[in-house]
């Protein structure tokens, strides 16, 4: 009980919460923001927190994702684009319930059930981790090595939609890990000659790049001019918010819970949670056909779910150092700087900053009311800040937060290539997730690997001898395996069923 | 959509066989079988069957509708993004030689005019932008950015 006054007095103070508040506002702007993405903020948010202690940095991150998944749905509602991608799935019904003449209630459903999912998905987090974690203690090198591999089954075959392209993005993440002397052999990999190579790829610019400077290449490219949909002032957004609650708790409840599962499987994140509980929500609704016409039942549905799916990603982050989604990925590599290193371990040794982190969760969706309602109030003129102005400002940003990382060029060198890696694979249909989930898991999965490979001496059935690690191998191998029982599946019933 | 498939798939193959090649070099932990070669080795044959595939399908779909049809006519400025690598690079060439508040403005400035801002806001926002950012990382952050000629000065 201890840890948990301490994690109080560590959240509780005045520089923390100021952060917080600072990273909220960041968040709601960059997040109602098009073309300016959650995990951008994330990135763009690193070299800063890395002038800070623990607990206000991944504060910071906290609540600033958190913000800006919410805020995305305010440019879906008044110009059709979404903020972020998180909020893509409903944006066509939240645009045309403002069309109808009803932004507030696209507007405020969007704010109270991301408030509301967000709850659900940090509930789930501050009692699932810890029970999670000490079952973790008791894992061995073969529990992990299976566990990175699942990993990185559900990147390629449940977050993306070409198996055979994620695969790729994987396996290219998994070739940039590769570099550097950090290696069984601590022989130097694709150095070439260069000693700032030897230390391997540094992650930070490597994200900083992948998602910022590849959104200003994207933005660059493309011409949007988009139409705001309404010039009257807002009504009251909470009006009607409690019937909708009555109306739709299954749907709150569905959207939650689906939203923190997938936040919790690698790869999977706040936009995938959505799409896919936008398509349950139609699926088991009474009124499909209303569907695209205006309706909330949806955007109840998959605003909860974006939002849960934050807390959900943090359960893995936390407890075994595997990201549940980008957002995440960059998480870790905040949490290696400053020596929270993620593994059940923390949860022994570093309880009061675990539980503040428990905190800061609750309290960010809390915040979200009141700072939500304001940001909506402003969306208008903040809409009206042409993105032009705003892109290369935070070029120079990236560029100098690449730099600030390990003060030298080098950082500023590998942002460059990563952001126009990035671009291409996109541009190409590589899922760019699968390639950060390489990168960041790569050294896990070969140190695990081999120390599972000595222990085996040579029979490879000790792989699943153990119960945990038998149950995820085999699940793994039957993902795996599963396009082609299902094609052999299909063979069998075309030759069995009439002509 | 299908042809570049193809090619990105002939190009994959490709790196795949100089990883394969780079990782028979690597050194084995002493008294295992395996060693740095090993995970290298496993992403080059991954990357092999990938590519592989990815031409095989692309082969396959020759001749269907392309995917990319339903948004096709849409305006594209590939010289913006051009600029913007241009300003990368020229930042990691210039910065440390003639310092960053000469640098940072000027690549500030090219960018607003690759996305077509006007020379007002652009020459206000890539003066305001760099003091900023200054500001925020050098005095507040203590970031040490480059100063290059404009070191007697300070």
């Amino acid at each position: 009980m201890d840890a948990v006054a301490i994690a109080f007095g560590l959240v509780f103070e005045p520089y923390v919460l100021t952060v917080i508040l600072l990273s909220a506002i960041y968040g709601l702007f960059v997040g109602a923001i098009p073309g300016l993405t959650a995990t951008m903020a994330t990135a763009l948010l690193v070299p800063v927190t890395f002038f800070m202690p623990p607990v206000p940095a991944v504060a910071a991150i906290v609540t600033a994702t958190a913000m800006a998944i919410f805020s995305g749905d305010i440019p879906s509602a008044l110009l059709r684009m979404p903020g972020t991608p998180a909020s893509a799935a409903y944006a066509d019904e939240a645009y045309r319930l403002t069309r109808n003449g009803q932004p507030e209630l696209a507007l405020g459903a969007g704010l109270v059930f991301s408030v509301l999912g967000g709850l659900f998905g940090g509930v789930v987090l501050i009692f699932a981790a810890p029970s999670l974690a000490e079952i973790a203690l008791r894992f061995s090198s073969f529990e992990y090595f299976w566990l990175v591999m699942l990993g990185f089954t559900c990147a390629i075959f449940i977050a993306g939609r070409d198996p055979l392209k994620g695969c790729v993005s994987l396996l290219i993440g998994l070739l940039i890990s590769c570099v550097g002397l950090d290696n069984p052999a601590g022989a130097p990999r694709y150095t070439f000659g260069n000693a700032e190579l030897t230390g391997g790829i540094s992650l930070i610019p490597l994200m900083i790049g992948m998602f910022a400077v590849s959104e200003v290449l994207r933005f660059a490219v493309t011409v949007n001019k988009p139409v705001m949909a309404i010039e009257r002032p807002f009504g009251n957004v909470f009006s009607g918010m409690w019937a909708l609650i009555r109306k739709y708790p299954m749907q709150l409840l569905r959207g939650s819970a689906l939203g923190t599962a997938v936040g919790a499987l690698p790869g999977a994140g706040a936009d995938i949670a959505a799409w896919m509980s936008y398509a349950i929500s139609k699926r088991f609704s009474k009124e499909p056909q209303k569907f695209g016409t205006g309706h909330v039942e949806g955007i109840v549905e998959s605003g909860a779910a974006n939002n849960s799916a934050l807390g959900g990603a943090w359960i893995p982050a936390l407890v075994f150092g595997i990201p549940g989604d980008s957002i995440t990925a960059i998480a870790i590599g905040v949490l290696y700087l400053k020596g929270m290193n993620p593994g059940p371990t923390l949860f022994v040794h570093n309880p009061q900053n675990i539980y503040a982190v428990f905190i800061v969760f609750i309290l960010a969706q809390l915040l979200m009311l009141p700072l939500g309602w304001m940001a909506i109030k402003a969306a208008k003129q903040v809409l009206r800040i042409p993105a032009g102005l705003l892109m290369p400002l935070i070029l120079l940003f990236c560029v100098v937060g690449s730099f600030a990382i390990n003060n030298t060029l080098f950082g500023v060198i590998v942002m460059g290539l990563a952001g126009v890696l990035a671009f291409f694979m996109e541009r190409w249909g590589f899922p760019v997730a699968p390639t950060i989930l390489g990168v960041v898991l790569g050294k896990m999965l070969e140190e695990q690997f081999f120390s599972s490979l000595i222990k085996a001496d040579g029979n490879l059935f000790v792989f699943f001898e153990r119960p945990i690690a038998g149950t995820l191998g085999v699940l793994t191998l039957l993902i795996w395996a599963w396009p082609l029982l299902r094609h052999g599946a299909g063979r069998l019933s075309r030759r069995g069923g009439p002509a | 959509m299908k042809f570049t498939d193809r090619w990105l798939g002939l190009a994959l193959a490709l790196l795949a066989g100089a990883v394969l090649w780079s990782a028979r070099d690597f050194p084995a932990v002493p008294g295992q079988k395996f060693g740095a070669g090993f995970l290298p080795t496993l992403v080059g044959a991954g990357l092999l069957l990938c590519g592989v595939a990815l031409m095989v399908r692309g082969w396959r779909a020759r001749g269907a509708p392309s995917l990319g049809g339903l948004d096709a006519p849409r305006e594209e400025h590939f010289g913006s993004a051009a600029v913007i690598v241009g300003v990368i690079v020229g930042y990691t060439l210039l910065a440390d030689r003639l310092g960053f508040l000469i640098v940072a403005p000027l690549g500030l400035l090219a960018t607003f005019k690759a996305l077509r801002v006007g020379w007002g806001p652009a020459l206000l926002w890539a003066a305001c932008g760099t003091v900023l950012v200054h500001f925020a990382f050098y005095k507040l952050l203590r970031v040490p950015l480059p100063w290059g000629v404009l070191r007697p000065f300070y």
